[in-house]
């Protein structure tokens, strides 16, 4: 009994302190005159802000997940007192799989609705078609997927890794484990993944002194893999490097399986697939291959238990979390943060806020904001199971972002 | 007065149209913000493709389903253009090689190719925007139309065309921005496109080429050559015989109707901001001969009626119901379908008879104003042709 009083007090004290610390900022709730200078829509009890996803469209199968997430933290942070005492209502707007339509959306948003930040978008051609509306009426925009870096604005936090976070440490990881020497590189014929192979193939050149067998490219929806899997066999790279997306992962993989290239005789390395990409290929064709991330659903810290298990308490047991789900849940608690720390919604403020900001709740662990409004992460390899979930093997330390990286341009 | 009598047959259509500028040029911009308005904007450059299509497919009875590759063309001279003006050497010091767009650069490419050297002049770039559409147009139409390829088969043709060319964009991103596009567009001749003076000015400059572009497209309908395209549409033996070059006919007016959509395509950049290859392909170009079927394809200013519904509905729908907007969309589509059957009647009708009157959505509204324009018009051109002529 002596033993557990302690224990319970220590328990409970957290949960006492966060009671009276909202207590004590819903008591001083700041003045909206005070908060809010530019005119966004804040009031003395709420504050609006948008979010801005492909509901429909090819890309709605992805950005699901992402809208789930934000969704997620900000019903925690609501029921947490909210932001500067203020309850965070949502705007939805379907950016419809259409560049366009993200534009006209973003500026609906920022214009019409005055919204406090926007939660949103996934694929580069989106966040691209958005950024000069987000620049020009200064909104800010927290951006959760991983991406090809050589972008870095004011106006936009991104939440997903840069592709040299992504690409350097995986890399280094598979050499040393691996002893690779030659690599297969693999990817959508986009700009990302375009990107994402040139820096692998500097680092694999430059630093690994290792060699790029092949290097192809498919258009997105590419189905047929078979001339590509001939030239795997002739040419019998040490590691497949997949940067390949979307629908064409479910062929590419079942057509791999297919051709006999398992791992129980070939090396994989992905950074383009997460557990919600599993749930469309099938655990069973990818099993024992290696996926990138910075984060898996099979983390396993306190911080990752409770959001898995807010996650399912609320979208289904079945649900599944990847990478980009987890990096969109951060977003709400980097903005709160931010606003918290400027004590003000207003844009410039929080962007000057931003930079240093720490997230030690973060599901993958812990995230700081570096100044160039990207975060710090580390990264991990999980290779697939049968069951669509991936066992970690390895961890990096910290990774400082680096979006216009030197050397690998 | 002759040349009025040529634009407007009777009273009722010069109502329509007057009735039509007073709502595009003062109602609509006094009664929205800046940024509705701008919407709007973006809707009408999508009603010069309309325009086209009234006369291509409404009157010439061919059906393209690859209009977005024109608009495209003429949307990516225009962004070219403003794209090197934004990319001077000290916006883009960070880049490995200042002074070409960034994804270039992004592309490892360290010079500008050459096919992007003459977009540098403003007058090259203003002129290519509706030229370089109508000669591709010219070039495709004169292959096909000369070995009279025509219905359904010029229909795939088109449509394979628009998907090579969003492919073609796609998979050379250096020198096109691939799938992004070319983004962040933000002055012309040293003018911010952005501001809101700059909107208005590119909306009534919007409005007042597309005015213009409209009269001309009624001006050829009210003609006799106009009476000609519809003759070939319904009895294209007929006119080949009584010694009409029906393949030039044609070639003239598909390269018309690609030189409107590549000016909807610059006036879409300047008010948009980017341009993109999902403008480009086979969808926006299907969906443009949506609008145009709803609002009917038989009427000019139906025909842009129809831009602006279906994309002021989209709007709507998909802000007030951001996850079942499509539905509401399809649903509208049905009940256009259903409740105006003719308007729609001409997808279907392969013959091309004039059974469909004028009961179009958008011009079933004005229905009272307008009399019908029925075939007796198209029978009076065929009347024209000496009885010889008949087999």
């Amino acid at each position: 009994m002596k033993q557990r009083t302690p224990s319970l007090h220590r328990r409970l004290l957290p949960v006492v302190g966060l009671l009276a610390l909202s207590a004590i900022t819903a008591s001083a709730k700041p003045p909206t005159s005070e908060v809010n200078t530019t005119g966004l829509a804040v009031t003395d009890d709420t504050v609006t802000v948008g979010q801005l996803h492909s509901a429909t469209g090819t890309m709605a199968i992805s950005e699901t997940g992402s809208i789930q997430a934000e969704q997620l933290a900000i019903d925690q942070i609501n029921a947490a007192g909210g932001v500067l005492g203020r309850q965070i209502k949502v705007i939805k707007e379907d950016g419809a799989s259409d560049w366009p339509t993200f534009a006209e959306k973003a500026k609906k948003l920022l214009v019409s609705d005055k919204v406090g930040t926007v939660f949103g978008c996934w694929t580069s051609a989106s966040r691209k078609a958005v950024l000069p509306v987000f620049e020009k009426e200064n909104g800010m925009l927290y951006y959760p997927t991983f991406y090809e870096g050589l972008e870095q604005s004011k106006n936009v936090i991104y939440t997903g890794q840069e592709a040299t976070q992504q690409i350097i440490a995986g890399l280094d990881w598979i050499v040393k484990e691996k002893k690779a020497k030659t690599f297969y590189l693999i990817g959508s014929d986009y700009i990302w993944p375009r990107t994402s192979a040139k820096i692998a193939r500097k680092h694999i050149e430059n630093v690994i002194k290792g060699t790029v067998v092949g290097e192809e490219y498919y258009a997105l929806g590419h189905t047929q893999f078979g001339s590509l899997i001939n030239k795997i066999k002739l040419k019998k790279p040490d590691v497949i490097y997949a940067i390949v997306v979307g629908g064409s992962n479910v062929s590419f993989y079942k057509q791999l399986k297919a051709a006999g290239i398992t791992s129980a005789k070939q090396t994989l390395l992905t950074i383009s697939v997460t557990e919600d990409e599993v749930l469309g290929i099938g655990g069973e064709n990818l099993v024992g291959f290696y996926s990138a991330m910075k984060y898996f659903q099979s983390l396993d810290n306190e911080n990752n238990k409770t959001f898995v298990k807010a996650f399912k308490d609320k979208y289904g047991a079945n649900s599944v979390i990847g990478d980009v789900t987890q990096a969109g849940y951060l977003g709400p608690w980097l903005w709160k943060a931010a606003v918290e720390k400027a004590n003000s919604f207003d844009i410039d403020k929080i962007a000057a806020a931003s930079p240093g900001l720490e997230l030690t709740t973060a599901p993958e662990g812990y995230v700081k904001v570096h100044p160039n409004h990207h975060l710090w992460s580390k990264l991990r390899i999980g290779q697939w199971g049968t069951d669509g979930q991936a066992k970690v093997l390895y961890e990096s330390e910290l990774i400082e972002p680096d979006p216009f990286p030197k050397g690998y341009q | 007065m002759i040349f009025f009598r040529t634009l407007f047959k009777t009273k009722g259509e010069a109502i329509s149209f007057a009735v039509f500028v007073a709502l595009i040029a003062i109602i609509l911009p006094l009664a929205l913000p800046i940024f509705r308005l701008n919407l709007v904007g973006k809707y009408l450059s999508y009603g010069f493709v309309a325009i086209g299509l009234v006369l291509l497919w409404g009157r010439c009875g061919i059906l393209s389903l690859g209009q977005g590759v024109f608009f495209g063309l003429g949307g990516y001279c225009m962004a070219m253009f403003l794209k090197l003006e934004a990319s001077d050497p000290v916006s883009t010091s960070i880049q490995t090689t200042p002074g070409i767009p960034d994804f270039m650069d992004w592309n490892q490419i360290t010079q500008l190719p050459w096919f992007w050297e003459p977009f540098k002049s403003f007058t090259f770039a203003s002129c290519a925007v509706f030229l370089l559409p109508g000669l591709i147009a010219f070039i495709i139409g004169w292959a096909m139309f000369r070995r009279r390829v025509g219905g359904v088969y010029f229909a795939i043709i088109t449509q394979a065309i628009a998907l090579i060319l969003s492919l073609g964009i796609d998979g050379n991103q250096g020198f096109t921005g691939g799938r992004n596009g070319i983004t962040d567009l933000k002055t012309l001749l040293g003018w911010d496109i952005r501001t809101t003076g700059a909107q208005y000015t590119l909306y009534f400059l919007c409005v007042f080429l597309l005015l213009a572009s409209a009269l001309l497209a009624k001006y050829i309908i009210n003609t006799r050559f106009g009476r000609v395209l519809m003759a070939m549409r319904d009895r294209e033996d007929r006119v080949r015989f009584s010694g009409y070059d029906v393949a030039m006919c044609r070639t003239f007016v598909f390269a018309l109707a690609a030189m409107l959509s590549g000016l909807g395509g610059a006036l879409f950049v300047l008010q948009v901001g980017f341009m993109s290859p999902s403008l480009v392909g086979i969808i926006p170009s299907i969906e443009m001969v949506i609008f145009t079927a709803v609002g009917g394809r038989l009427s000019v200013i139906g025909a842009i009626l129809g831009c602006l519904i279906v994309n002021f509905g989209k709007t709507a729908f998909s802000e007030a119901y951001p996850d079942a907007w499509l539905y509401l969309m399809g649903g509208t589509f049905i009940a256009v379908v259903m409740f105006f059957p003719d308007g729609l009647a001409g997808i279907l009708d392969k013959s091309g008879t004039l059974k469909a009157k004028l009961s179009t959505l958008g011009t079933g509204l004005m229905k009272k104003l307008k009399p019908a324009e029925s075939a007796e018009k198209a029978s009076a051109a065929v009347a024209e042709i000496p009885k010889t002529a008949e087999p």
